[in-house]
């Protein structure tokens, strides 16, 4: 007798498959810091030696610190507000009756298919003609309008996936509107939010062409190393700064899975 | 409470969606302390009503007055009423403690007498020490007992429930039933309870409205309303019920006479002006005020041949349906035991006498 239903049964070939896929994704990610580690400018194998060179130079290198303080920032920014524009979108789609309401939507998630770099150039002509100065507030500007769909389409069915009837709760039981939201709504969605701020500040952290329209003189992450390419000398660095992103990533997705285990939240208001 | 018979007063309350008509025309008093129901298929209107008291929906016309206040500007959160949902909606990040305590926040109670009425009304519904539990890890039974609870615990004027008593199953929902109404009799206030079990209405009920189609069609008290329904359609929902075409002979006084198809020559209590001479109307007929023999009665009731066809066996009891010559369906005929005075059980295609008293026939106007 087999211990598994009928739909538990694994399938072999499928199996192979999907091994060979997550290997073909992320060997050449694994190359990375493999190459961060070797004793020599190219990558390439075969391997030359173990040497934390490529790491001094790039803790040394002041600029790639400032880059990388710089997407932190626009990162860290972009998602605040736009998981804060979500939040109050995701509740207007899905709680309240209104005219006109999908094609609102519509044009909310319009930047999820238009092209980057349409989206670039269309706001660097705006900007410019309103002679605002191209900065780090330029790009956070751009990135917002490309994370708001992404934060929307994380925090909707969050909103669609609670009873209504909970809301309904607190006003019945003396909360206004403002208290409800604060002590039911938000909380009930609040994995969604998480998961919206981490998704947002990813995307604006990694974002290229937007940037590189919009940004003045001080470079993101992504337009700075852009330009240490076509310095080979500067490469391995490059690499050692992208191992340490890497790993940066792994502990962010791991905090970030962790928080949303069911009934990580529970804590949050257990106050009467 | 300064008009305790007219505690709350609907006066010509309607709700429309769009087209849709869910709530036409309400015109109800509910005294203080009444364990009032609101009875219907689903559909028809007592949830979008329930919901109107509460405040969650503004009625498209008419007016709700609770303790001579006025509603219609008034939102949820200051109203005198508390409700229980249907799914109970308790908040499954909070414990039960903060679920019960969750709207005397706005109530500016000291801390030791906000403990003190959430140990209260815990003990009340039977959880004490359940206090640090969370929702999912409660029973059906018990949600709904925090739910309770937490309404309660405000103190409101009114309490709605929302079909409370509909997702537990059958030997709970008997249980919860009496917790209920003892627990209602305790606090003294005003419970307007939804159903679409008339078993419940009738079982919990002071007074019950049957609704339909947006309409109260009889609001009554259930024995009144299994006794004396004013028409085709509250008899229908309410219990089961033979219906027969008839048409009045002559009244006199009190008494009609009529000629019924099928049972020929019957008598009734001439009940309202409708019965006139030469009308249509229906004779209604509990099955359990029908009785079953072998032979033809000698006690003077009214009886009719007929031909016993099926019985449906409902274990206290047993309903058998019995075809009458004239009759468009077999009559139900309730009884304990399926057999004959001497012994012998009745067996399909018996020649039976269905047999009745004057008073248990009950006269509604044609549909």
């Amino acid at each position: 007798m087999r211990e598994v239903s009928y739909i538990e049964r694994s399938n072999r070939p499928l199996h192979v498959y999907a091994l060979m896929y997550l290997a073909f994704l992320y060997i050449p990610v694994l190359f990375l810091p493999l190459f961060s580690f070797n004793d020599a400018v190219y990558a390439a194998f075969p391997l030359k030696g173990f040497t934390t060179k490529w790491y001094e130079q790039m803790l040394a290198s002041e600029p790639m610190f400032a880059a990388l303080t710089n997407s932190i920032k626009v990162g860290a920014t972009t998602a605040l507000l736009a998981t804060v524009l979500g939040i109050f979108g995701a509740k207007a789609v899905t709680r309240y009756r209104m005219p006109g309401k999908q094609p609102v939507v519509f044009v909310i998630m319009l930047p999820l298919v238009i092209p980057g770099i349409i989206l670039g150039v269309a706001l660097l002509i705006l900007v410019t003609r309103l002679g605002i100065n191209l900065s780090l507030y330029t790009v956070t500007l751009g990135h917002i309008l490309i994370s708001v769909p992404f934060a929307m389409a994380t925090l909707i069915p969050r909103f669609e996936g609670f009873d209504k009837s909970m809301e309904e709760a607190s006003a019945d039981l003396g909360a206004n509107a403002w208290s409800t939201f604060w002590r039911v709504t938000l909380p009930m969605v609040f994995p969604g939010v998480l998961a919206s701020y981490l998704l947002c500040f990813t995307i604006s952290f990694d974002e290229f062409i937007m940037a590189f329209f919009l940004a003045g003189t001080d470079p993101t992450l992504p337009i700075f190393i852009w330009g240490q390419l076509r310095f080979p000398l500067l490469l391995p660095r490059v690499l050692a700064l992208g191992a340490c992103i890497l790993a940066v990533s792994f502990v962010l997705v791991f905090i970030a899975q962790w928080l949303a285990r069911p009934g990580a939240i529970r804590s949050l208001d257990s106050r009467p | 409470m300064s008009n305790n018979d007219a505690f709350i007063i609907l006066t010509g309350v309607s709700k429309h969606f769009g087209p849709v008509v869910a709530v036409d025309d309400i015109n109800l008093t509910i005294s203080g302390g009444e364990f009032f129901s609101l009875l219907g298929p689903s559909g028809c209107g007592k949830t979008t009503l329930l919901r109107m008291l509460a405040g969650f929906e503004s009625p498209t016309s008419g007016e709700i007055f609770i303790d001579d206040a006025p509603m219609s500007e008034v939102p949820p959160y200051q109203r005198p009423t508390n409700m229980v949902f249907q799914n109970y909606a308790i908040f499954p990040h909070l414990n039960v403690r903060a679920n019960i305590g969750y709207g005397l926040r706005y109530d500016k109670l000291s801390k030791a007498e906000l403990d003190r009425r959430i140990d209260e009304s815990l003990e009340m519904v039977k959880l004490p020490g359940f206090g640090t539990r969370r929702s999912e890890e409660l029973s059906g039974g018990q949600r709904q007992r925090v739910a309770l609870a937490r309404a309660l615990v405000k103190r409101p004027k009114v309490l709605l429930l929302d079909e409370p008593l509909g997702a537990l199953d059958k030997k709970l929902r008997e249980e919860m039933q009496l917790e209920l109404r003892a627990l209602q009799e305790s606090v003294g206030i005003t419970f307007i309870f939804v159903t679409h079990d008339q078993e419940e209405a009738l079982t919990l009920s002071d007074r019950v409205a049957v609704m339909a189609r947006g309409k109260a069609l009889q609001v009554a008290s259930p024995q009144q309303l299994y006794n004396c329904p004013v028409s085709i359609e509250v008899a229908d929902f309410i219990g089961q019920m033979n219906f027969i075409d008839a048409r009045v002979i002559e009244v006199e006084g009190e008494r009609a006479v009529l000629e019924a198809r099928g049972l020929g020559r019957v008598r009734a209590v001439a009940s309202a002006d409708f019965v006139r001479q030469g009308a249509q109307v229906v004779v209604a007929v509990r099955p359990e005020k029908l009785s079953l023999s072998y032979e033809s009665s000698s006690d003077g009731r009214c009886s009719v041949q007929g031909e016993m066809k099926t019985a449906a066996y409902l274990g206290d009891r047993s309903h058998i349906y019995v075809t009458v010559d004239g009759c468009e369906k077999p009559l139900s005929v309730a009884a304990q035991e399926v057999e004959s005075s001497s012994g012998q059980p009745i067996e399909r295609g018996s020649e039976v006498w269905i047999s009745w008293a004057d008073e248990s026939l009950v006269l509604l106007p044609v549909a």
